[in-house]
């Protein structure tokens, strides 16, 4: 594999992960009750981690004194490899929950089939992940269908969140080039087939939710090739405003 | 492999590990934990540990390599590598009976054997015992708690709040 496609697709990962932690932390201190805002926070926790390991090993790949931190604080939006899904905004309760369901569903059924890359290194970051992603699969299905079926107003804000969010899922399953080289050199997978077991999950926990999957239709994309929503720039703003300001700034 | 440094045999390296605690859960060492994959001896001085995080995104762990650290360079020693490995993952697994033993007494009720808990059946509770009372009639208040590997609970005999350190 190209050590360039190879890097790219770590970066993937890792900018996947590093985006929704942060998004997630916002939470911190605004949760709808305390042991929720514990949950989101500890959940944003696990994916700073993940993000740290790929980061970690990007790094390595990079050489020259690039470290995890270089890489958080010092690309800019265009370099950034993430999926739209992820810097799309908290919103209500009911979006943020929405997005981590969609995305952890994702995560699941990607890192279930990234245990057996060939890249002996990102396998055992999914390997190791993937128990933590169990945990916020169980905790988001369980919410989607407590608000799903919950009040008039809740399902009315499910409902909400879903047409707003819906049409940043085709891109997960659209592979960009570096996922295509991952994929045809065994360190990637096949995107496409992982399409069918995520949606059957959303099928199953919407059912029970008393939601509907919408109809396909537009799909919004890019952010895999740095093209982002104007949302990516406020996120960094304030992601790497201490660095942009101090630079080298420890503490 | 060489198995003493100058002065310590490699035995004497591991004894040492047991007083380096988790900073978080203070009764238990890292031993306890079963983090320390591995400790090794290169050219008669360095010494290499190799850990493992418990959950990936634990904040404690770069304390607990630099506590690592102190301890051995406490004991003479000047030369310590820590290695982070990733694979085999740590599970709970590995914690040791002293370990569960000591979080029970700490108030913390330990983990389940692994094959009780990998299951993604929605709202359903592990039947987790109160470590004051050993009551079963306890219920989850949140799967998340005050740190990565622990998990809300509530004893409904005698009513304690307690926090169960998750299977993993």
């Amino acid at each position: 594999m190209k050590n360039n496609h190879l890097l790219e697709y770590t970066l993937h990962l890792a900018d996947n992960a590093l985006i929704i932690g942060h998004r997630n932390s916002e939470w911190c201190g605004h949760g709808p009750v305390l042991e929720q805002d514990i949950a989101i926070t500890n959940i944003a926790l696990d994916h700073i981690g993940q993000a740290r390991h790929f980061y970690q090993y990007a790094s390595q790949l990079i050489g020259n004194g690039t470290t995890e931190d270089t890489l958080a604080y010092l690309r800019t939006e265009r370099e950034f490899r993430n999926c739209l899904l992820v810097e799309q905004p908290n919103g209500d309760w009911a979006h943020t929950i929405l997005r981590q369901f969609l995305f952890s569903n994702y995560q699941s059924v990607l890192y279930s089939g990234l245990m057996n890359s060939n890249d002996e290194q990102i396998a055992a970051i999914c390997n190791k992940g993937l128990k933590e992603v169990t945990y916020h699969l169980r905790w988001s299905s369980e919410w989607v269908i407590r608000l799903g079926d919950g009040t008039d107003e809740s399902h009315l804000r499910m409902e909400d969140a879903i047409s707003r969010l819906w049409p940043y899922t085709g891109e997960l399953f659209i592979p960009s080039d570096f996922e295509d080289f991952a994929c045809k050199n065994n360190t990637g997978v096949d995107l496409a087939a992982l399409k069918q077991p995520w949606e059957n999950k959303v099928r199953e926990i919407f059912d029970e939710a008393g939601l509907n999957i919408p109809h396909p239709g537009f799909s919004q994309s890019g952010g895999k090739q740095g093209l982002h929503t104007e949302y990516m720039g406020y996120i960094l703003a304030e992601h790497q405003y201490m660095q942009r300001t101090y630079p080298q700034s420890q503490w | 492999m060489v198995m003493t440094t100058a002065r310590y045999h490699i035995d004497e390296l591991w004894k040492m590990m047991e007083n380096v605690c988790d900073p978080e859960v203070p009764v238990l060492s890292v031993l306890d934990l079963g983090i320390i994959r591995d400790i090794k001896i290169y050219e008669d001085e360095v010494v290499e540990v190799v850990i493992t995080p418990t959950y990936t995104g634990c904040p404690a762990m770069d304390m607990i390599a630099a506590n690592i650290r102190m301890e051995l360079m406490a004991n003479g020693i000047q030369q310590v590598n820590i290695k982070t490995i990733l694979s085999p993952a740590w599970t709970t697994e590995w914690m040791s009976e002293e370990g569960r033993d000591k979080l029970k007494e700490y108030g913390i009720a330990p983990p389940l054997p692994k094959q009780q808990v990998c299951r993604t059946d929605l709202f359903s509770d592990e039947a987790i015992a109160c470590p004051k009372c050993n009551s079963y009639h306890t219920k989850r208040v949140s799967e998340f708690g005050s740190t990565a590997c622990k998990a809300l609970y509530q004893c409904l005999d005698c009513l304690e709040p307690f926090d169960y350190f998750k299977c993993h």
